[in-house]
């Protein structure tokens, strides 16, 4: 542990997948961020927008036909300078992930209690009497009965079993849980139960969550930061309040507006057209052709991102008075 | 004064399915189980109202649209569409019926043929039921396309499912659904698969078509959606409806323990709404085994908390089985504590 400093420092990722004749999609085109311990943070943005790739790459778990390029500091080491012999007993043990999809990818054949062990026996946590024991710790902390460990996946119910997934990244007691879409299928009433769960492990364990999804409302209630990712890139970050009330990206305020409210406040909008190929560069912004507020700039230069607030920064030329005033 | 008859009305409709034994439970003769998935469900939906059925999975709300729809045989109760009962209407004399409602599903992905032209999808309804020449079916599909909101129809009809965004994708299916000019759509979950930013536009693009005089049933498990878009909720539980009432009165004003429950889970907008949610436990329990008196209360959070038992209720809420009662103007709920 290097003390005080961020446990996680994202700096310029990329991430780019080869695909068929030759051609390269590119998936996550820098993004930067840090995560500190204890805080919960949420990655946002419709699908295909790079949230999976970016935090598959936080991970080191990238398919073979990805490359990737910056760095990724775990308490200070950089895991892409160290390289994978010396990553490799750090994932699942200082960092962990919850795949989207978890509670689906269950061997169907093994009993929960022997999945939640593999990782520990892997990873030379524990072994033989005292993994078990442990899985029904782990198993009783998600709020699932330690009597109920050796059950198979199918006799869970959805809800069991994703909380199920989330005992199973917590096996190696990481200090930083990566959560891909974590409630996606699940009813309201579970998707609370897992949310509260999620924010209960940061609590009481003081472990650091980035919790992906494409859902603002559930960024809203539970996160106290925020990424909003458009194309690869990160458009806008800042407190969660703040990219509610004083959005400085219209991706921001228009992906607010597209979601409706339980109270039913203002008109529910959606977004024009679609995100662009990732597969083709992209002139200047992204989001221009769908924008409510593009001008001159925007179609051809590349916007950076500017600071707007304390710890509130957005990547568009509206922030930015030289732009405004040039044109 | 001689009213028009609703588009739908369901009275009492209760629909049960056979639980499969496994084969020891057969050989050990073990009695045969039921899902009591519909257990006494009413309501109505008139033209240009859209109704949401709102619920966690498994509480019934799709065998609810499927029994609607003549998909699934109910037990008991009744469902007239313009006044005229097709509750047991057979096969063949429910096809002309089959026209005037229609079903839209919930994930775009599998309700369009891969190998289909959007033409060949929008157009097969027509085929199906014998209708037009060839030259107005044609034009059939171009008005259907353009009400789901493609337009201009000539820009789509020649492709290929993949080469629509999902949005597209739900239009087409919408379309596929309009161009045999329904009076009724059944909505399952229509926009649970799709992207944020593309949810808006199909949900505004149901609000104009039953602006237009089409009745619309809307199942969702989103209040948010149902707050936003519905003209009035029905919260199901087990079954049944436990309330009902005009959107915003069900939302700003619940009478039902369950619903209150609901609507502090729902995760609100604003970061400044935040709310403790009041979470039930467990799942939503086993329609197999529905528990005696209120079918909520081994879950009601009036119960647990000794607030029922406090006003000399728990008895009845442990003992017999609330109706719904009607507590404000059109707003019902069955709870004794109400
Ligand atoms: N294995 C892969 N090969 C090629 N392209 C991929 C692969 N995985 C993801 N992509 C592409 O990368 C982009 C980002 O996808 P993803 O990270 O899954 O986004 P999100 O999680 O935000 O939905 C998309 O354009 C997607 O099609
Ligand atoms: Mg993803």
């Amino acid at each position: 542990m290097n003390g005080s400093g961020p446990l996680l420092e994202v700096q310029g990722l990329h991430v780019w997948f080869d695909l068929a004749g030759g051609r390269e999609l590119h998936a996550v085109q820098g993004i930067d961020f840090d995560l500190g311990p204890g805080e919960r943070m949420g990655l946002v943005g419709e699908s295909g927008c790079g949230k999976t790739t970016a935090i598959l790459a936080i991970m080191g778990l990238l398919p073979p036909s990805a490359s990737a390029a910056g760095h990724v500091l775990l308490n200070g080491m950089d895991m892409y300078e160290a390289g994978e012999d010396s990553v490799r007993p750090h994932r699942w043990r200082d960092i962990a992930m919850v795949f989207q999809g978890a509670m689906n990818a269950f061997n169907p054949v093994r009993r929960i209690v022997d999945q939640i062990v593999e990782p520990m026996e892997l990873h030379e946590i524990a072994e033989g009497r005292a993994a078990r024991v442990r899985a029904g710790d782990l198993l009783e902390l998600v709020g699932i009965s330690a009597r109920q460990a050796s059950r198979y996946p199918h006799e869970f119910s959805g809800g069991m079993r994703q909380r199920a997934a989330i005992a199973m990244a917590l096996a190696c007691g990481p200090k930083v849980l990566l959560a891909d879409e974590p409630t996606t299928a699940l009813d309201v009433m579970i998707q609370a139960q897992v949310l509260e769960l999620l924010t209960g492990l940061t609590r009481e364990l003081g472990l650091s969550l980035i919790l992906v999804t494409h859902d603002l409302p559930i960024v809203a209630q539970t996160c106290d930061r925020a990424a909003v990712m458009y194309a690869g890139k990160i458009v806008e970050s800042g407190p969660t309040e703040d990219l509610f009330h004083t959005p400085r990206h219209p991706y921001t305020r228009l992906l607010f507006s597209a979601t409706p409210d339980l109270y039913g406040r203002g008109e529910v909008i959606s977004i024009p057209g679609t995100p662009p190929r990732l597969d083709r560069e992209v002139l200047g912004c992204a989001f221009a052709p769908r924008c409510d507020m593009a001008f001159e700039p925007c179609p051809s230069v590349v916007p950076r991102t500017l600071p707007v607030a304390p710890g509130h920064g957005a990547r568009c030329h509206l922030n930015d008075p030289a732009m405004r005033s040039a044109s | 004064m001689i009213t028009a008859p609703l588009l739908l009305e369901v009275q009492d409709l209760v629909t049960r399915y056979p639980v499969p034994r496994g084969i020891v439970g057969a050989l050990a003769r073990r009695p045969k189980e039921v899902a009591h998935a519909v257990e006494g469900v009413s309501f109505t939906v008139g033209a240009g109202e859209m109704l949401a059925l709102v619920g966690e999975s498994g509480c019934g709300k799709t065998t609810t649209a499927q029994t609607v729809m003549r998909l699934v045989d109910p037990v008991s109760g009744t469902v007239r569409f313009r006044g005229e009962d097709i509750t047991h209407l057979r096969h063949r004399e429910l096809r002309p019926l089959r026209r005037r409602m229609q079903l839209i599903y919930q994930d775009p992905y599998d309700s369009l043929d891969p190998r289909f032209r959007v033409r060949q999808t929008v157009e097969e309804p027509l085929l199906v039921h014998h209708l037009g020449s060839s030259h107005e079916r044609s034009e059939r599909v171009t008005r259907a396309l353009e009400r789901a909101g493609l337009a201009p129809a000539d820009l789509f009809l020649d492709r290929f499912p993949h080469e629509l965004s999902g949005g597209q994708r739900q239009r087409v299916a919408i379309a596929t659904a309009l161009v045999l000019e329904p009076e009724l759509l059944v909505a399952d979950e229509p926009v649970s698969m799709l992207d944020v930013s593309v949810r808006a536009e199909i949900l505004t693009l149901l609000d104009s078509l039953r602006r237009s005089g089409l009745g619309i049933l809307m199942i969702t498990h989103d209040l948010s959606t149902a707050a936003r878009f519905a003209d009035r909720i029905a919260v199901m539980y087990l079954g049944r409806i436990v309330e009902e009432g005009p959107a915003q009165a069900v939302v700003q004003d619940p009478r039902h323990p369950y619903t209150r429950a609901l609507i502090t889970v729902v995760p609100k907008r604003d970061p400044r709404d935040r709310t403790t949610p009041e979470i039930l436990k467990g799942e939503a329990p086993n329609p197999v085994h529905v528990p005696t008196g209120c079918r909520f209360h081994p879950r009601c959070p009036e119960v647990a908390s000794g607030r029922a038992r406090e006003r000399g209720m728990e008895e009845r809420c442990r003992g017999e089985d609330p109706m719904l009662r009607e507590l404000a103007a059109g707003h019902e709920a069955a709870c004794h504590l109400a």
